[in-house]
Order: structure tokens, then C-alpha cells, then sequence
């Protein structure tokens, strides 16, 4: 793997917040790599800073100091206008609870990540169109998100995390709300996406969806703690994601 | 850009219809304010509308002095003496205005009450005593025959012009002209005119013009003599009255006021001293009514900006609270790549949306109010386009200058405390 197939890099990272006089150190030197087509989990028990650690992923939050790089540019510094366009273009989100526009159909959904960057239209229509299909929902794109089941929102959700053609898809707990089938059912989706060079960060509690990963990545009090690479996973020979000490 | 606008327009109604009523209930307060600024205005430019027209009736580049019977006193008190009660204008009055304003047209006018018969009808009216240039000081316009002449006046001729009440009253199956009326018992005057419908009172007191009868001055000054006695009970009043009235037209507008001056100068003891003349200029009657109407049109802004206000309010109010409702939505949407502009932008265009809709049903209602209004008080009423756009751009305005604050603070929410917000 090349210096150029690193596609987000967090360089001696640390985010800390002051809680009146007290100084909270959620994340304290974390250093680590995601290259393309990796499939990374982040474990940790609760406080171990996980959900910090995708915050920053996800620009959603800035370091307080140390670099994060996505696509080799540093955006630890960048302003809420140009985290927001680095949101856009680069990161697909998977959240939990799905989090689809409850007002909007499926259509709708799917093409407001392009929306933001002025390219709704006919082919926006059409790669939602394909998305959908690529899910298993082709028929359902007029439907409201109440009218599907748990697992269906979250398939729009992972078809709209790919509308922009991310970088990386950025996953938190994506199967949390569902039961053990469909579960399952999304982890086999990941996998199928996987040979079309989707890298995949999922921030899990769940040992048996860190098991589906190549690697898992465990925080402990702020700090790597470890990395392990999943025997199980078909892919986990060579390794995606390092550790810097 | 057109249709990403149109775009955020439809996702923009589609979320206020997940609240029909509350979208609904917030139109309502700027349909309501709309609506009303439309009908005021309507009635003020109405009122303001009618105005002109009363005093345009009068002529607004004439000025009229009239006799006023003063407050009466013990020494004038007519049951009490034989002599006459004198007041009022005097012939020399009208001769020294005609004198000093040169370039005005002047018609003196007399008037009296007495009992007319024609046949079997029977009418007891005013019969005016005037000069052939009164018809032109007073936009009157003859229907039938002719106007008196200066030859009328010379000849103290007995012939008479008929308002148009009068004429219907007297001869209400035969055509007037030429026939004669019986004045007073023992006088007849051959009808030589009729005049159109006025349907209004031109003069700047109550005569009733479409009830009078016009006689030539002199002939009414020979007829009826300067002195008047009215019986009353056992007692009887008498007064003697030169002319009842003096009717300036001045060339123009801009000469109203230094006429206005020079009849006030030259009438200055009458009016002030005896109090029994009064002048009237329509014009300056005109601008009052017009300096009060404009007031009254400032209250009835301020009132409309009122309801508009509140309405304001209500759309900020609920603003808030979708903005709270849609914490998630806002996360969601920064998550996916909405900058802050993107964000102002949709509630902007939600609230704008929300009172455009007010604006729209508003402009409906207001433009239907006047309508009504002119239906059931008989108030005129005016709808100037220029009203309807201006209601409606403001009601535009309100639903954006109260949409920033809520947008304001949608576009500035943290997205991670947005995106956790349950």
C-alpha cells in the first residue's frame, strides 16, 4: 500500500473539552490510518472516547490539536464552510437511528447530499435510481421513510451515503437499532459493497459486528489501545489500518 | 438556480403541511393583516376620493361669502320690535369684491322661501335670485331650454329655470317648458330651462339646488323686496337681507388664496365684528379635509402595522418551534453537507413561504372587504393596485424579517448536539 492509498489519517490527535474548571481529555494522542477499501471498526467501552473519535472523523468537531487529513489535506483548521463541503463531497454518513428526512421520499432523500453542491437533476435522479436498486428498494423511491421497515431505511440510508461518492462511509452502531436477521442482512450489504473499492469506519459496540471488519480498532480512556486485525474477515491479510505509536 | 429554488419552495411547503392547522393558524394572523391593510386603504383612498368630488362640486377655484343670520339679542329680538333684523351681505359688499378682484367672475344670489303651484301640485322651495355667470361658478349644466340671460335680469323678467326635483314635483306628467308656475299665489314665471340633476348640495350652504327655482336677481330683488316676514305663532319675525350669498370664481387655483385674502379684507367687519357673514374657500376645506384624512391615514397604517406585527410574531413564534421540533433534520442536513447559508435558506423560505401564502389568501379578502363595506355602510371604497402590492410585499417582508432570528439560530446549532438532539 502506497503513501497515496491513505485516504484519512489522524496525526497525534487530541480533543479536549473544559467541563467548568476541569479539563476532559476525550481523545489523547490518537494517531491511525484508514486506506482505501479498508473496512474499520472503532470498539471501546462507554468513555473510551469512540463517539469523539467519529465526530472528528466525520468534521463534525475539530481537533484541539494534532492533524486529521482526508484525501492527504490537512481540515483540522479548516472553517464551518469548508468542513461542511469536505462533509459533502468526501464522507457518507450511516447514523443508527438512519436519520432520513421523515418529510421526504426516498428520491428526495437520496438526492439531498448532492443537492448541497448544486447537482440535482436528471442524473441525480438516475444514479438515486440505481442506488436504490443497488440496495434492493428500485421500487420504493416514492415511498416516505415511515412506510419502510428498519432495515429498508437503513439500506436509503447506506444508497444516500454513497450518492456523493465518498471517501469513506462513516458508520455509527448502523445496525444498533435493528434485530439479529436484519442485521445480518445490512453486515451482507457492507460485504457486497465492498468489491466496488467502498472503505467502510463503524464505530460499534457489538463484538460480533467488529468481527465482520478487517481490523478493530480499541480506545480505551481516550487512547489506542489496540489494534486487532478479525481473522474472520476474507480480507484481513495485509494490513489496512495501523497503528502509529 | 431556478430549480433549486423551486426546489426548496416545495420541501419547504411539504414541511409546513405536516402541520396543516398550525401553518394555518399562522397564515392566518398575516392573511388577516393583509387583508385589513387593503380595505382601509380602500376606505381612506374612498373617503379621500368622495371628498374631492363634494368639494370639486363646489368648485374648488371658488370662494363664497354668506349671509349668516348673527346670534340673536335683546335689542334685535324681532318680537319685541317692528323693525327689521339687517344682517347679512349688501349689495355694495358684492360690488366692492367684484370691484377689487377683477380677473373673478361674481354672482350675487338672493333667496327666499315661498309656496309654488302648478295645477294641482303643490311645493313650498327655495326660489333663488342670481345672475346668468352663476351657472358657470357652479359646473351646473342646463338639460332643457336655456340659462337666464342678462336681457332676463334688464327686463325684470318674470321667467324661471326649475331644478330637477322641482320640475318633477310641479309638472310630474307634462314637459315644464314654456308652462308658468304660480308663485305665492299671484306671481307667474314662465319656465324657460331645466337644469340637470345635481344630486348633491353645490353650495357652501344647505340650498338644495335640484328643489330650487332660478329667477333673474333683479327681478327677484323687485318681486320679493330685501325685507322677509315669517309668521310664527301669534308673532312674526322680520329681516332684511340684501344677498344671501356672493359666489367668487377665481381663474385659477393658485389665485384662490389672494382672493381668499382680499374677500376676508374687504368683508373683515361683517365677519368678524357683526358675525353674520361667513366665506367659505372649498379649496382650503379641500386641504383640511385632506391634512385630516392623511392623519387619519397614518392611524389606520399604524393600525394595519400592528396586525402585521403580531402576525409577525406568530410566524417567528412558530418558526421557533419547528426550528426546535427539527433539531435532527438540521444535524441531519449538516451531516450531509449543508453549509450554514443552506440552512438559513430552507427556514427562510418556510417562513417567507408561510406568509406569502397569508398574502396571497389576504389579497383575496381585502380586495373582496371593500366590496362589502361599500354593500352594507354605502361607504365608498377605492382599490389602488399599488396597495394590493405594496400589503402584499410587506406581508413578504414580515415573513422574512421574522423568519432570520429562527433561521439564524437553526443555521448556527452545533451539529453534533443537533445530530444527538432526540
Amino acid at each position: 500500500m502506497s503513501e497515496r492509498d491513505i485516504i484519512a489519517e489522524f496525526v497525534d490527535v487530541h480533543r479536549h473539552y473544559k467541563m467548568g474548571e476541569n479539563i476532559v481529555r476525550a481523545l489523547n494522542g490518537v494517531s491511525m490510518q484508514v486506506r482505501k477499501g479498508d473496512y474499520l471498526t472503532i470498539m471501546g467501552r462507554s468513555g473510551s472516547g469512540k463517539s469523539t473519535m467519529l465526530n472528528l472523523l466525520g468534521c463534525l468537531d475539530r481537533p484541539t490539536t494534532g492533524e486529521y487529513r482526508v484525501g492527504g489535506r490537512d481540515v483540522s483548521k479548516l472553517d464551518d464552510d469548508a468542513l461542511s463541503n469536505v462533509r459533502g463531497h468526501e464522507i457518507g454518513f450511516i447514523f443508527q437511528s438512519f436519520n432520513l428526512i421523515p418529510q421526504l421520499t426516498v428520491l428526495e432523500n437520496l438526492e439531498v447530499p448532492l443537492f448541497y453542491q448544486g447537482r440535482v437533476g436528471a442524473e441525480s435522479r438516475k444514479k438515486a435510481e440505481y442506488l436504490a436498486d443497488r440496495v434492493g428498494l428500485g421500487q420504493r423511491l416514492e415511498h416516505k421513510p415511515l412506510e419502510l421497515s428498519g432495515g429498508q431505511q437503513q439500506r436509503v440510508a447506506i444508497a444516500r451515503a454513497l450518492m456523493n461518492d465518498p471517501l469513506f462511509l462513516l458508520a455509527d452502531e448502523a445496525t444498533g437499532n435493528l434485530d439479529s436477521s436484519t442485521e445480518s442482512e445490512i453486515l451482507d450489504l457492507f460485504d457486497d459493497l465492498r468489491p466496488d473499492g467502498v472503505t467502510i469506519v463503524m464505530v460499534t459496540h457489538n463484538p460480533a459486528v467488529a468481527e465482520r471488519a478487517d481490523r478493530t480498532l480499541w480506545l480505551k480512556d481516550g487512547e489506542v489501545e489496540k489494534l486487532i486485525e478479525n481473522k474472520r474477515s476474507p480480507a484481513a491479510a495485509g494490513g489496512r489500518a495501523e497503528e502509529h505509536a | 438556480m431556478i430549480r433549486d429554488t423551486w426546489r426548496i419552495v416545495r420541501l419547504g411547503l411539504k414541511s409546513l403541511l405536516l402541520h396543516k392547522l398550525r401553518s394555518a393558524l399562522t397564515t392566518a394572523g398575516i392573511l388577516f393583516g393583509v387583508a385589513s391593510v387593503i380595505a382601509m386603504l380602500a376606505v381612506g383612498e374612498g373617503a379621500k376620493q368622495d371628498a374631492l368630488e363634494r368639494f370639486q362640486a363646489m368648485g374648488v377655484t371658488n370662494l363664497i361669502a354668506r349671509s349668516k343670520k348673527p346670534a340673536e339679542t335683546a335689542s334685535s329680538s324681532s318680537a319685541s320690535t317692528w323693525s327689521a333684523l339687517a344682517y347679512g351681505l349688501l349689495y355694495s359688499d358684492a360690488d366692492l369684491i367684484e370691484a377689487s378682484i377683477p380677473s373673478a367672475d361674481v354672482a350675487r344670489v338672493r333667496e327666499v322661501k315661498r309656496p309654488m303651484m302648478r295645477g294641482e301640485n303643490f311645493h313650498t322651495s327655495i326660489i333663488v335670485g342670481t345672475e346668468p355667470s352663476f351657472l358657470g361658478i357652479t359646473n351646473m349644466e342646463v338639460r332643457e331650454g336655456r340659462w337666464l340671460s342678462d336681457v332676463d335680469d334688464r327686463r325684470l323678467a318674470n321667467v324661471c329655470v326649475l331644478g330637477a326635483t322641482l320640475a318633477r314635483l310641479l309638472f310630474p306628467l307634462e314637459n315644464p317648458m314654456d308652462q308658468t308656475v304660480l308663485v305665492s299665489g299671484d306671481d307667474r314665471y314662465r319656465v324657460v330651462g331645466i337644469l340637470t340633476e345635481q344630486g348633491r348640495t353645490a353650495g357652501a350652504g344647505s340650498t338644495p339646488y335640484d328643489e330650487c327655482m332660478f329667477v333673474p336677481l333683479h327681478t327677484h330683488q323687485r318681486r320679493f323686496g330685501d325685507v322677509n316676514t315669517t309668521r310664527s305663532g301669534g308673532s312674526f319675525s322680520r329681516e332684511r337681507v340684501e344677498l344671501a350669498e356672493v359666489k367668487v370664481k377665481m381663474p385659477t387655483s393658485e389665485d384662490v388664496s389672494d382672493g381668499a385674502q382680499v374677500m376676508r379684507d374687504l368683508l373683515q367687519k361683517s365677519i368678524k365684528e357683526k358675525g353674520d357673514v361667513i366665506v367659505t374657500v372649498p379649496l382650503e376645506l379641500l386641504k383640511q379635509e385632506e391634512e385630516s384624512k392623511r392623519m387619519f391615514n397614518i392611524v389606520l397604517a399604524v393600525i394595519a402595522s400592528i396586525s402585521l406585527l403580531v402576525g409577525g410574531i406568530g410566524i417567528m413564534n412558530v418558526m421557533l418551534a419547528t426550528v426546535t421540533e427539527r433539531t435532527r433534520e438540521i444535524g441531519i442536513r449538516r451531516a450531509l453537507g449543508a453549509k450554514k447559508k443552506h440552512i438559513v435558506q430552507q427556514f427562510l423560505v418556510e417562513s417567507g413561504v408561510l406568509s406569502a401564502l397569508g398574502g396571497v389568501v389576504g389579497v383575496t379578502l381585502g380586495v373582496a372587504l371593500p366590496f362589502l363595506i361599500t354593500l352594507w355602510f354605502q361607504q365608498k371604497t377605492i382599490i389602488l393596485p399599488q396597495h394590493v402590492m405594496l400589503a402584499f410585499g410587506i406581508s413578504a417582508a414580515v415573513g422574512v424579517v421574522f423568519g432570520l432570528y429562527p433561521a439564524w439560530r437553526a443555521a448556527n446549532m452545533d451539529p453534533v448536539d443537533a445530530l444527538r438532539h432526540e
